[in-house]
């Protein structure tokens, strides 16, 4: 957990990534991009038509001009008025293209965004284990900002690019073969430059994203224990170790920045030099007379010197930009490539009606009655009533393959009996509830409800069919109304308000300043504990589940505001299945029976008298506490 | 709040005012070479004078060597200035939070600062940089091709005075017009991620409840929100670059037609006119970057209030002129204490508090949630300050001691209590440096955490990973209290620091602490009854007020509160077994 941060990884295939991310935006701008890809070549086309222009206006209109007198300026008025239309089909395409841009770079985000959330969603609870809160979410954040950057502007201006230089290259054949050359071995020092510098600065910018990344978590950790650091005076420790964290970062963006900023001077002055090197060489030229070059076609020709090595300049500025962004959509990639929970349930929840010998058959309408469906590979389908029933068959379970932390877990609940879990800390209480609603798949033996196999059932009904109350209340940003809702989308306000009132939430909400209509913010940061507890418990009374698991569920509550809490939940667990971990003993006692755990075992079960007698861990858990005093 | 920021630019002043110094040069020679280049077109191409072509082109190789070299200099410096100043804002902050007082951590939430330590301070620093290069060169650039322009002809000149101003004023309103819809997609951004955060915390209830397509389907229309705004406020941006095309290539137009009648009528060479051309990518590109440098600082400058919101929170504790390095015990006493969290007396907390505790005393303190049990404690250490009254710990007024000695002293498990990344030896020597692999196993002891500790396979080298997510509730709080007692403190503290240990072993911490530490005041706040029953004294807190004091006893006999919890604990349960 924690460890090999992402961030600190470069890039194992840079081109795939690329692949992959450009098939992202062309598969649903195919069309889009193809005009996108004709606008641009027809903007730049307009500009290299503008520089030959140079050519013609010096050399065809006015050179000719000078030799006589009375000069005829139609024919520079005509080529000019030409010029313009060019010109303006340019601006017009250069519009268009960056209007489709913003769709194609929008829209893109959108589905990149959309599909990553989407995904994440249903990914298995370990992968929330396993990552932090900050990694998940600098994926929406900095990762995606970085794709902006580079769709949007990165990809367009180097297609951009690319066509101005082959469009200037084609011109500059035109207009003169060796000049060409001379051309072309700047050029190739220029690719060089960029290819080592780049590749530094390059370097460097994976550096700061990793050093960044540590920063991060460690401000995210000393942050998170801040009041900590207070209290143990850790003030001057803590700033150490983030001095030294934040001096390496300076240090890597020290030197991602300066590569990248003397990448430009650089490139821009080799092209200076070329420039210098074309006089020369087309100086020779024109005094020699070779191949009939002119005066006009060298100042075309240092024109287009000009825009081959702006243009290259300004596509090694994308170079940064880039790398990190295809070191974000590789972060986004591999969420995107976790794999979601297995689902190869087949066995669904329906409504059925239940006629006078028991038989059950389907019904769309809701009868209040559910049944499992089960279709048979003999293509029999038969009905079996939810009534409850949960049966744990010599359970193995490990979060991880190689280290099995419950060991032959077996038990039977019967419908409407109430199992309490007990055991200290990490003995394995709330893992043996994780596993019911396959919150994590065991390793070896079975567990079934209503005689099932639940692999064989269909995730979400297993989920629908089972309430959950965590010790950690959490609701959602929204009204009251919407958070107790959240356990059935489609509840009408009466099934809503006699919700809060069995789980004895209504009396508070009618005190709020907008009773059902409040508006819970920041996780109900505005509710106490027992408040946000009791609107949880509401919220698991309205999805009305035959099976409920309470974890620890009013143990941060104090024991005063306990009572209204657990009169609702004794209400809620009424005609229910009920598996319930606690410490307190009230809560405990009156279960039909009790499973002592220690170490991933149960070493003892029965109900509380029986476990009273036997004298064993459960009297000691129970009763030590008064012995010793 | 620029002047704020700029405060800590500190040492790299120099280098800060250095970049633009070279940026000038570079400009000049890039002002330079377009001169020069028409010159080798004029009086040395045209003119077949190959010596001039040779020479002027060994003048411009010069001219850019040095060109190249003033720029990467300014590359050089301006990295290093911006990377400095990053650092030392990201210092400045992180100093600053460290001094904060409880109440300004309460201000801010974690993910809070750490965006500004990071993002914020990311977009300040690019800012910078971009500023540093960017501020200095396209005035210089455009007045510099301006007075070029102007000295070679100008009434042609004349033309680009108009490009500007057409140039500038549609600049001016697209940025304008788009900057509303910026700041509204910002916003929106921020919802976003709030919606992505609380769907990570609350990952277990989505999929409990089957919610995933709902969220999915919440998040889709925060996202097309996001989608549609950005849309808006891009189709105003994304003017500025046919905008600058069309002003470009007017001009381009207007000079040639202009710049042919003035070469026909012998007032204008073609090399000039070939520098005008040059002249007017310039001074277009010029205004181009200021815009853009606009929209940068437009967008650091949410960044830079964020940051500067963290750099002026004032700590409001302090230690006093003349502060005293001793405790002398761990008696406590509270008089006449009133406090409130905003300072005012119409909110108060905790109300007309009086107790008085001996040193070497256990207390136990009980209430319900909001009574105010966790504020009582923490006023001891000084966490926060009173708002009336006096808390005095060995005599002396809490406000009195130098404020590390006091916490030294006075040691507390919070209620929210944090391990860090770091084995648990690294752990545990939080409470105490200097602490010997006996002291610390020794405080484990006492604190019932050796016997799971020694059950690791690299026991008291085991890695805690962040947060301590590799150790259960109950193993934490047992590590956290350790790591307290090796403060060896006069005062101890535990706020609900064992409601997820067992009865029992809560039990046995207790004794433990009877036996071993029998001179430290211990308080302890609980839930359970037995937690705190056999105390030498019970504070009974309700509403911010004490309900009643005593012994387990008397408060059974005296006091109401006290009676109906033991009983919803105990005897209730008893009762229940009996139905």
């Amino acid at each position: 957990m924690g460890k090999g941060n992402p961030k600190g990884r470069g890039i194992e295939n840079p081109i795939k990534v690329l692949k992959r991310l450009l098939s992202y935006v062309l598969k649903e701008y195919k069309f889009l991009f193809v005009i996108v890809v004709i606008c641009i070549f027809i903007s730049s086309l307009s500009n290299v038509a503008g520089t030959l222009f140079l050519r013609n206006l010096i050399d065809d209109y006015i050179t000719p001009l000078l030799n006589k007198t009375g000069a005829d300026f139609g024919p520079l008025l005509k080529a000019i008025l030409t010029i313009a239309s060019i010109y303006l089909v340019g601006v017009l395409t250069n519009y268009v293209f960056n209007r489709i841009m913003i769709v194609i770079s929008q829209g893109s985000l959108k589905k990149i965004r959309d599909d990553m959330f989407a995904h994440m969603e249903t990914l298995p609870i370990s992968h929330f284990d396993t990552h932090s809160h900050g990694e998940l979410m600098s994926l929406y954040t900095n990762d995606t900002d970085s794709l902006r950057q580079m769709i949007s502007q990165s990809i367009p201006q180097l297609l951009a690019s690319v066509i101005t230089i082959v469009s200037v290259f084609f011109s500059m054949i035109f207009l003169s073969i060796p000049l060409t050359i001379v051309q072309m071995i700047a050029i190739s020092v220029m690719f060089y430059v960029i290819k080592v510098i780049g590749g530094k600065s390059g370097m460097f910018f994976g550096l700061q994203q990793r050093d960044i990344g540590k920063l991060n978590g460690y401000v995210e950790e000393m942050m998170e224990g801040q009041k900590v650091v207070k209290v143990f005076c850790h003030e001057e420790e803590a700033k150490l170790n983030f001095d030294k964290l934040n001096e390496r970062l300076c240090d890597s963006a020290n030197n991602a920045n300066k590569f990248a900023n003397i990448l430009m001077p650089i490139l821009g002055n080799i092209g200076n030099i070329t420039y210098v090197l074309i006089s020369i060489v087309g100086a020779i030229l024109v005094i020699s007379g070779f191949g009939g070059f002119t005066v006009g076609a060298l100042a075309s020709f240092l024109q287009l010197t000009r825009s081959f090595s702006q243009t290259t300049g300004q596509a090694s500025q994308q170079f940064n930009f880039i790398v990190m962004a295809l070191a974000g959509a590789d972060r986004i990639f591999k969420l995107l490539d976790e794999k979601p929970e297995v689902d190869q349930g087949y066995v669904s929840l329906v409504n059925v009606n239940e006629n006078e010998h028991g038989e059950l058959s389907e019904s769309v309408e809701r009868t209040g009655i559910w049944a499992w469906r089960h279709p048979h590979s003999d293509g029999t389908v038969t009905y079996t009533k939810l009534l409850g029933e949960v049966v744990f068959d010599d359970v193995d379970f490990g979060y991880r393959e190689d280290k099995i932390i419950l060991h032959n877990i077996s038990l039977y609940a019967k419908p409407g009996q109430k199992v309490a879990f007990v055991g200290a800390t990490g003995a394995g209480k709330t893992t043996i509830t994780n596993l019911i609603n396959r919150f994590y798949d065991i390793q070896d033996g079975k567990i079934r409800y209503d005689g099932i196999n639940i692999n064989k059932i269909k995730k979400n009904d297993l989920r629908s069919s089972l309430g959950i109350v965590l010790q950690d209340a959490h609701l959602f940003t929204g009204t009251v109304a919407d958070n107790i809702r959240y356990g059935k989308l489609n509840a009408t306000d009466e099934e809503v308000i006699a919700a809060a009132k069995l789980a004895n939430a209504h009396q508070f909400i009618k005190h709020l300043p907008n009773g059902y209509g409040t508006i819970i913010t920041g996780d109900g940061g505005n509710l106490s504990q027992g408040q946000r507890q009791l609107l949880t418990i509401a919220r698991a009374a309205i999805a009305d589940p035959p099976v409920l698991i309470l974890d620890e569920a009013t143990s941060s509550i104090d024991t005063r505001t306990e009572a209204i809490v657990q009169e609702g939940m004794d209400r809620l667990m009424r005609g229910r299945t009920v598996f319930v971990i606690a410490h307190r003993l009230s809560t405990v006692k009156n279960s039909d029976v009790i499973m002592v755990l220690e170490q991933g075992q149960i070493i003892e079960r029965g109900s509380h008298n029986d476990l009273i007698e036997q004298k064993g861990k459960y009297y000691q858990l129970y009763t030590g506490a008064f012995e010793l005093s | 709040m620029i002047k704020k920021l700029l405060s800590y630019v500190k040492e790299f002043k120099r280098d800060s005012i250095v970049t633009p110094v070279y940026i000038a040069l570079e400009v000049a020679m890039e002002i330079a070479i377009p001169l020069l280049m028409g010159w080798i077109i004029d009086n040395g191409v045209e003119k077949g004078n190959m010596n001039y072509v040779l020479t002027i082109g060994a003048v411009m190789v010069i001219v850019s060597i040095f060109s190249l070299t003033f720029g990467v200099l300014a590359g050089k410096y301006a990295a290093r200035a911006s990377s400095g100043f990053a650092r030392n804002l990201r210092k400045g902050m992180y100093d600053k939070i460290q001094s904060y007082s409880f109440s300004s951590i309460d201000k801010f939430s974690t993910a809070g600062l750490v965006t500004r330590l990071t993002t914020d301070v990311t977009n300040v620093q690019n800012a910078y940089q971009m500023a540093l290069r960017m501020f200095a060169r396209p005035p210089l650039m455009l007045i510099s091709a301006l007075v070029m322009s102007f000295y070679l002809n100008a009434r042609l000149a004349l033309i680009f005075v108009g490009a500007i101003i057409f140039l500038g004023l549609a600049l001016y309103f697209v940025m304008t017009s788009a900057h509303p819809h910026f700041k509204n997609v910002f916003k929106k951004y921020d919802d976003l991620n709030a919606s992505v955060q609380e769907n990570l915390t609350g990952i277990r209830a989505v999929k409990a409840y089957v919610r995933e397509g709902y969220e999915t389907n919440k998040f889709y229309k925060a996202s097309k929100s996001i989608y549609d705004n950005f849309i808006k406020a891009e189709k105003i941006i994304i003017f500025n670059s046919p905008i600058m095309q069309f002003t470009m290539n007017a001009s381009i137009l207007l000079l040639s037609w202009l710049g042919a009648k003035l070469i026909v009528a012998g007032s204008m060479s073609t090399g000039e006119l070939m520098s005008f051309f040059t002249y007017t990518t310039n001074i277009l590109m010029s205004l181009m970057m200021l815009s853009m440098v606009l929209l940068m600082t437009i967008i650091a400058k949410s960044s830079a209030d964020r940051i500067v919101e963290v750099l002026d929170e004032k700590s409001d504790l302090s230690n006093c002129d003349k502060p005293i390095y001793e405790v002398r015990d761990g008696s406590i006493s509270f008089s006449d204490v009133d406090f409130s969290y905003s300072k005012k007396m119409d909110n108060l907390i905790l109300e007309n508090i009086n107790i008085e505790i001996k040193t070497g005393e256990t207390v136990g303190i009980i209430g319900g949630t909001g009574s105010g049990k966790s504020t009582l404690v923490q006023l001891i250490p000084r966490l926060y300050d009173v708002t009336q009254g006096s808390i005095k710990v060995g005599g002396i007024d809490v406000r009195d001691y130098d404020i590390e000695t006091l916490r030294n002293e006075v040691s507390m498990v919070l209620q929210k209590n944090v391990l860090f990344s770091g084995t648990i030896k690294e752990n545990l020597r939080w409470g105490n440096k200097q602490a010997t692999d006996e002291e610390l196993i020794a405080a484990c002891k006492q604190a019932h955490a050796d016997e799971f500790i020694q059950n690791f396979p690299e026991k008291y080298d085991t890695y805690i990973e962040q947060g301590g997510t590799n150790v259960s509730g109950g193993q934490k709080q047992r590590l956290c209290i350790a790591r307290a007692l090796l403060k060896k403190p006069k005062i101890l503290i535990l706020d609900d620091s064992t409601s997820a240990v067992d009865t029992k072993t809560d039990a046995l911490i207790r004794k433990a602490f009877k036996e071993s530490i029998p001179d430290t005041t211990k308080l302890i706040i609980a839930q359970r009854i037995s937690s705190v029953q056999e105390a030498d004294k019970i504070i009974v807190l309700n509403d911010g007020k004490i309900d009643g004091i005593g012994t387990h006893e008397e408060l059974l006999n005296s006091n109401d509160i006290y009676t109906e919890v033991y009983e919803s604990q105990v005897k209730g349960a008893d009762s229940d077994g009996e139905r």
